[in-house]
């Protein structure tokens, strides 16, 4: 009856071929057939947003989203973020500012944040708190993530001035 | 919490995806899955065969033609969200999308997805409600035209057959410089409402000419609160006006669940149906609920 589709997933630019089964979610398949184990799965049930990914360019919740679902759109998770040992400009903001404890909501929100910030540098604070307020966090009282992703802001900012100057 | 097994199909044309839903047996559905997909993780629903949408041609889009702003039933929420042409011709629901799910959600989410699914308190559902929308139904036997007042069938439930699919949703809009509010009360921003208001004015000569109130999250469908609507036609819009002719609205047919009692519903339909007035007539600079503190 559930007989497995073999499809191909290009996540952070590398292709996996996996074959699972149509009700397999996409969080699942990036965890389980593809060894990645970045993202975390909360609630299933699209309520917490630790699951967040870029697909096609837009973050999703892949809990929300069948693996088959996914096949010929560039998948980018939280392991794309560093380059080599070099970390992202938001995952150094995150630990400056203490934006995590337990990290068990962390790849969700930078993947989000990411996102948010690639799309639009220039992001005021209200629109910002408003995409942030879509992820649940046990531990930190969300002000020092908001302070991350405000210093970050910055940080990207600078840099793209400094790039374009 | 992992969705039951189904089978899968992905159509790429609409007479492919009816002839699917017509022959195959328990079968459902796939939009944007941002409600479905939950339904399936906590197996509330067991299909055996599962039909994605998301690959069938030609079923999104927004377009205007002739004072209709015709929107195709894949159109992602956020699509809705950043079109010119939804501010510009249809301001409810520009408002009503910023409070619909979360960017994520909203990224994947689509307009018909939302109003099939017909949950009470979904702002989409208000808004067509508010706009007398019409859905298109295309079925085995060809395509339907469903007046929004006779869309929903009772909870969670559209007035549509097994076999249809609802492919375009048309929004008469409204003329230029009519004036739209959006309001909602829920207990987190991104919540379904508890109780949401939608008004929309028609204000010529300092008169209201047209107007439309419709309250979501009291009922199982939103309901037309027409006897405001007819009491502030031809009337100036005034607080005091609102503030008395919303009272009708406390005998709205209430539903309790665990968010909300009948009455405090009831209660809710009142306050946020002058508090929407009200704003739709920029009347709502000094009200204490839109003070700053």
């Amino acid at each position: 009856m559930s007989n497995k589709i073999d499809l191909t997933l290009n996540i952070n630019g590398q292709d996996h071929a996996v074959s699972v089964e149509p009700r397999k979610t996409l969080v699942d398949a990036i965890r389980e057939d593809c060894a990645l184990t970045g993202t975390h799965i909360g609630c299933e049930h699209g309520v917490c947003g630790a699951c967040t990914v870029i697909v096609g360019g837009e973050a999703v919740r892949s809990c929300l989203m069948f693996a088959v679902q996914a096949q010929g759109k560039p998948i980018r998770t939280v392991e794309g973020l560093a380059s080599g040992k070099t970390l992202h400009p938001l995952q150094r903001s995150f630990m400056a500012h203490h934006g995590l404890q337990c990290g068990f909501c962390t790849p969700g929100f930078l993947m989000l944040a990411v996102n948010t910030l690639e799309k639009n540098p220039a992001i005021g604070d209200e629109e910002l708190l408003d995409v942030l307020s879509s992820n649940l966090c046990r531990c930190t009282g969300y002000q020092n993530i908001i302070l991350a992703v405000k210093a970050a802001r910055e940080d990207m900012r600078t840099k793209e001035e400094a790039v374009a100057g | 919490m992992k969705p039951p097994p189904f089978q899968y199909h992905d159509p790429k044309t609409l007479a492919e995806a009816v002839g699917l839903l017509g022959t195959l047996d328990n079968a459902k559905l796939l939009a944007g899955g941002q409600s479905l997909m939950p339904m399936l993780n906590m197996r509330f629903v067991l299909p055996d065969h599962v039909i994605d949408l998301n690959l069938v041609e030609g079923m999104a889009g927004i377009k205007e033609t002739d004072g209709v702003l015709e929107i195709g039933a894949m159109t992602r929420q956020r699509e809705l969200e950043f079109s010119d042409l939804v501010a510009a011709k249809c301001p409810l629901l520009h408002q009503a999308l910023m409070h619909v799910g979360h960017r994520q959600t909203r990224n994947r989410g689509t307009i018909g997805g939302s109003l099939c699914h017909l949950d009470p308190a979904a702002e989409l559902v208000t808004v067509c409600m508010a706009h007398d929308a019409t859905i298109a139904v295309a079925g085995p036997g060809g395509t339907r035209e469903i007046a929004f007042a006779d869309f929903p069938a009772g909870y969670l439930t559209p007035a549509i057959e097994l076999n249809e699919i609802v492919t375009a949703i048309r929004i008469p809009v409204w003329p230029a410089g009519h004036k739209a509010a959006f309001i909602e009360f829920s207990r987190r921003h991104g919540d379904f409402a508890i109780v949401s208001a939608a008004a929309l004015l028609q204000i010529d000569g300092g008169r209201i000419t047209r107007a439309s109130l419709t309250i979501g999250g009291v009922a199982v469908a939103p309901v037309r609160a027409t006897e405001v609507e007819q009491a502030i036609v031809g009337q100036a819009p005034t607080s005091e006006l609102f503030a008395k002719v919303c009272e009708s609205c406390r005998s709205f047919e209430a539903m309790a669940d665990i968010h909300a009692s009948a009455e405090y519903r009831q209660h809710l339909a009142v306050v946020l149906a002058r508090r929407a007035l009200e704003k739709a007539a920029d009347l709502a600079d000094n009200a204490p609920w839109n003070r700053a503190h």
